[in-house]
């Protein structure tokens, strides 16, 4: 054993390896990413590790593994678990026979995701049962303790971190290398009655499923996973206490530790719900708090189970208006509600006001080429009527004022199916999607193939920055390498294209500022499913040293460097442009437009 | 001891090596550590913020208001953003340089830096700023302003660390080659 100093997704990573897990598989996603790139890191050989094209993929073959008796863990974001939810909902009824540990980070706030979808809600619903860490340390005890679960009760097993557990830093006592467990899978054994999934079995197992559920209901109230802290140094009368899970239960503890110490029930097995554990604690209480983020899941546990065994307790919580419907819980907000509940008065805050603050949504990096290419299309597009279709990836950004390029964003890949319908109700509307390299080859193809088959009319445009930035720079088909860090043959974006018989494909420089306008122009203005591709390196990849510099005495100020591209090295004083060199990458689009040539240097591109 | 620490500031300025730095000096001395940080789409300057509390008993990395021993901010408008993180009694070391949103530079209105060193000032009895424009230009890099602070920070003696510490720490986490540089941004005085 040794300490060591890791975020929640490390913590998890190692602990998955401690396990003795043969395969990991995933797709990127804030906030899940560092596990599986932490694995990738600290991996023996022996141990498989891949970024798969997408989540659905990832979690098929997390099951394959399984079935040949490997320990296999698949990661994602809870909006990837929308995309992998066809093979898991499945999957749980065939059962498994390896380890199977599905993790899906969940996103309260939301930080960075287009929902505030709760797994523990996706939990009950597919019947697969999770546990929820509330912190790095139990996140590396819970991996482990997951496998031998899933293996005992031929489950997938979710493990539940959210952003705040899985970006957290703790040090943590770990095993070493030496001290890891070692699974051998036994292999693959012919059986079709089974893994084939038919209506009989589906009907004979779902019984299965549902009994095996409620026993699980009694062994998480035994398991020290699920627990009650005492009510320790309050007055008798004092009936109340309080219900978390996840990372509020900290939350709670911190304030327990100031307020004073409540009845608290700790929920890490919120499906199957440890019921009995929680009538232990409800007995004697009038009233309980309950401190969750994103759905209401253990106030409605408790009230179905005050309900099912005839409690009086009052059940407290975001249904009741005790505690908010959307968004992360805070040190100060748990503070709050629960002094509130404990009919204790806080000092109020005195009024402050601050001289007002600057506003920083996030941005478009200087020197991004997705600048450069979402300002193309919006040049050769002036005066037309248009829908640019975005997506999720760093080309969201692209929403941004100026460039105001984003028209739609709903989820990976929809941007496609979107720019279609849009044009097949207004024919004379041009219509755009975009999608990054990485979306591309994750979600893109059956729009596309969609779109050629059904005559569909609009532009796919491809920003090909030759990564996955958002998430932290992940490779993908079409970089030419892999996590196991084998060099591949590069899956061609234009080629796939022109396979499906999409009529006219374009590459284009986005940073060629002429060109690529030109080409857009023509290319939109062609009949049918066309594509334009702007590849160009992402700039936190590939710095350039080649800055660019405004003379002084050529620029007018006329702002139409600032005014027309956002970029952040960019900023106006005394009455000229001046550029940030610790910031400019020389990409040159300022250089381009300016109208009496005050800038030079930087890259060239044309 | 027990320590509320925060580090603020815009993305992209190194906050999160210097909340790493540390926490591996603490570390080193036994002292259990938990961090929290902004990871993600903020990163693309966006407001940024580590959050790092040392310590026995602890449960939650994140800070309360009116909790944090230290702040250690980047940014003047960022140092006001949190402010009300800092305890009464508080330390806090400011970067007098500004970034400024690409908003402000659209508008043209821009916020004035000044007017948040005034108002941190007149509410923060324990406040050092830094010149870091002077300060980057006589150390010698404009990627050091981490270093630069955390030094100040480490003289106000509200870091509850030694220079060695952090010099060990910067040893285990920063390539050889940058090690000299390190040192004289750790140890550079005004």
């Amino acid at each position: 054993m040794h300490d060591e100093f890791l975020m929640g997704n490390e913590a998890i990573a190692l602990g998955a390896l401690a396990a003795g897990v043969n395969v990991v598989c995933g797709y990127p996603g804030t906030p899940s990413t560092e596990v599986l790139e932490t694995v990738a890191k600290r991996r023996d050989g022996s141990v498989y590790v891949e970024w798969s094209v997408n989540e659905k993929v990832a979690m098929e073959l997390a099951g394959g593994a399984s079935y040949a008796g490997a320990r296999a863990l698949v990661t994602m974001k809870q909006m990837g678990l929308n995309v992998a939810s066809d093979p898991l909902m499945c999957l749980e009824y065939i059962g498994v026979k390896g380890g199977l540990v599905v993790l899906v980070a969940d996103d309260p706030g939301p930080i960075s995701s287009q929902t505030e979808q709760d797994t523990r809600s996706f939990a009950a619903f597919s019947k697969v049962p999770l546990f929820d860490p509330s912190s790095a340390e139990e996140a590396y005890r819970m991996v482990q303790e997951a496998f031998d679960f899933s293996e005992k009760y031929r489950t997938p097993v979710f493990l539940r971190p959210t952003t705040r557990v899985s970006h957290g830093y703790a040090s943590i006592r770990i095993r070493d290398p030496e001290e890891y467990t070692v699974h051998k899978p036994e292999g693959f054994e012919k059986d079709s009655s089974r893994w084939v999934i038919f209506p009989r079995l589906s009907f004979a197992n779902h019984r299965r499923i549902e009994e095996r559920n409620a026993l699980l209901h009694d062994v998480f109230s035994d398991s020290p996973l699920n627990r009650i802290e005492q009510e320790t140094g309050l007055p008798k009368d004092i009936r109340k206490g309080i219900a978390a899970g996840g990372f509020s239960y900290t939350y709670v503890m911190e304030a327990r530790a100031s307020l004073g110490a409540l009845r608290t029930l700790k929920v890490s097995t919120p499906f199957p719900f440890p019921e009995k554990l929680a009538v232990t604690f409800l007995s004697g209480l009038d009233e309980v708090l309950c401190v969750e983020e994103l759905d209401p899941y253990i106030e409605k546990e408790l009230i179905y189970i005050c309900g099912k065994y005839g409690l009086k307790t009052r059940i407290l919580g975001k249904m009741t208006g005790h505690m908010p419907l959307s968004g992360e819980n805070s040190r100060d907000s748990v503070q709050a509600a629960v002094a509130a509940f404990m009919n204790i008065h806080l000092p109020a805050e005195p009024a402050e006001e601050p001289p007002p603050l600057p506003v920083r949504p996030p941005v478009l990096c200087a020197g991004c080429p997705h600048r450069a290419s979402f300002y193309a299309v919006k040049q050769a597009m002036k005066g037309q009527k248009t829908a640019f279709c975005g997506d999720i990836g760093c080309y969201t950004l692209g929403n941004a004022m100026p460039l105001d390029m984003v028209d739609t964003c709903l989820c990976m890949g929809a941007g496609l199916g979107i720019a279609q319908s849009l044009n097949r109700l207004e024919k004379d509307r041009s219509c755009f999607a975009f999608v990054g390299d990485s979306t591309f080859f994750a979600s893109a193809l059956p729009g596309v193939v969609n779109a050629v088959y059904n005559q569909a009319e609009f532009t796919l445009v491809v920003l090909d920055n030759s990564t996955t930035a958002m998430t932290g720079h992940q490779p993908h088909p079409g970089t030419g390498h892999t996590m196991m860090g084998e060099v591949v043959e590069k899956i061609s974006i234009e080629s796939i294209l022109r396979g499906i018989g999409v009529s006219a494909v374009e590459t284009v420089d986005p940073l060629d500022h002429a060109l690529a306008v030109e080409t857009v122009r023509k290319t939109a203005a062609l009949p049918g499913v066309k594509a334009i591709i702007f590849r160009s390196p992402c700039v936190a990849l590939f710095r350039s040293s080649a800055q660019v510099t405004i003379d002084p005495a050529a620029c007018i100020g006329c702002k139409k460097c600032i005014r027309e591209i956002g970029c952040p090295a960019l900023s106006f004083r005394d009455g000229k442009a001046v550029v940030d060199a610790g910031q400019c990458n020389g990409c040159t689009l300022c250089k381009q437009l300016c109208p009496v040539k005050a800038i030079t240097g930087g890259e060239s591109h044309a | 001891m027990r320590k509320n620490i925060i580090l603020c500031g815009v993305g992209g300025q190194g906050t999160v090596l210097a909340s790493r730095l540390i926490s591996s000096a603490a570390m080193a001395r036994r002292i259990p550590v938990l961090s929290a940080e902004t990871i993600g789409m903020a990163q693309r300057g966006g407001s940024v913020f580590s959050h790092l509390r040392m310590g026995e008993g602890l449960y939650s990395p994140m800070i309360a208001r009116h909790e944090a021993d230290l702040m250690i901010a980047f940014e003047p408008g960022e140092a006001v953003r949190l402010l009300p993180f800092l305890k009464q009694d508080g330390r806090m070391i400011v970067s007098s340089r500004a970034v400024m949103p690409v908003t402000a530079a659209l508008s043209g209105t821009g916020y004035r830096p000044e007017e948040m060193l005034a108002y941190l000032s007149s509410r923060v009895a324990g406040l050092t700023v830094v010149d870091a424009e002077k300060a980057l230009q006589e150390v010698g890099s404009p990627k050091v302003l981490n270093l630069i602070l955390l030094g100040a920070a480490l003289r106000s003696g509200a870091l509850g660390l030694d220079p060695e510490d952090l010099k060990q720490a910067v040893r285990r986490l920063i390539p050889e080659k940058f090690h000299e540089l390190n040192f004289r941004a750790l140890d550079y005085k005004a």
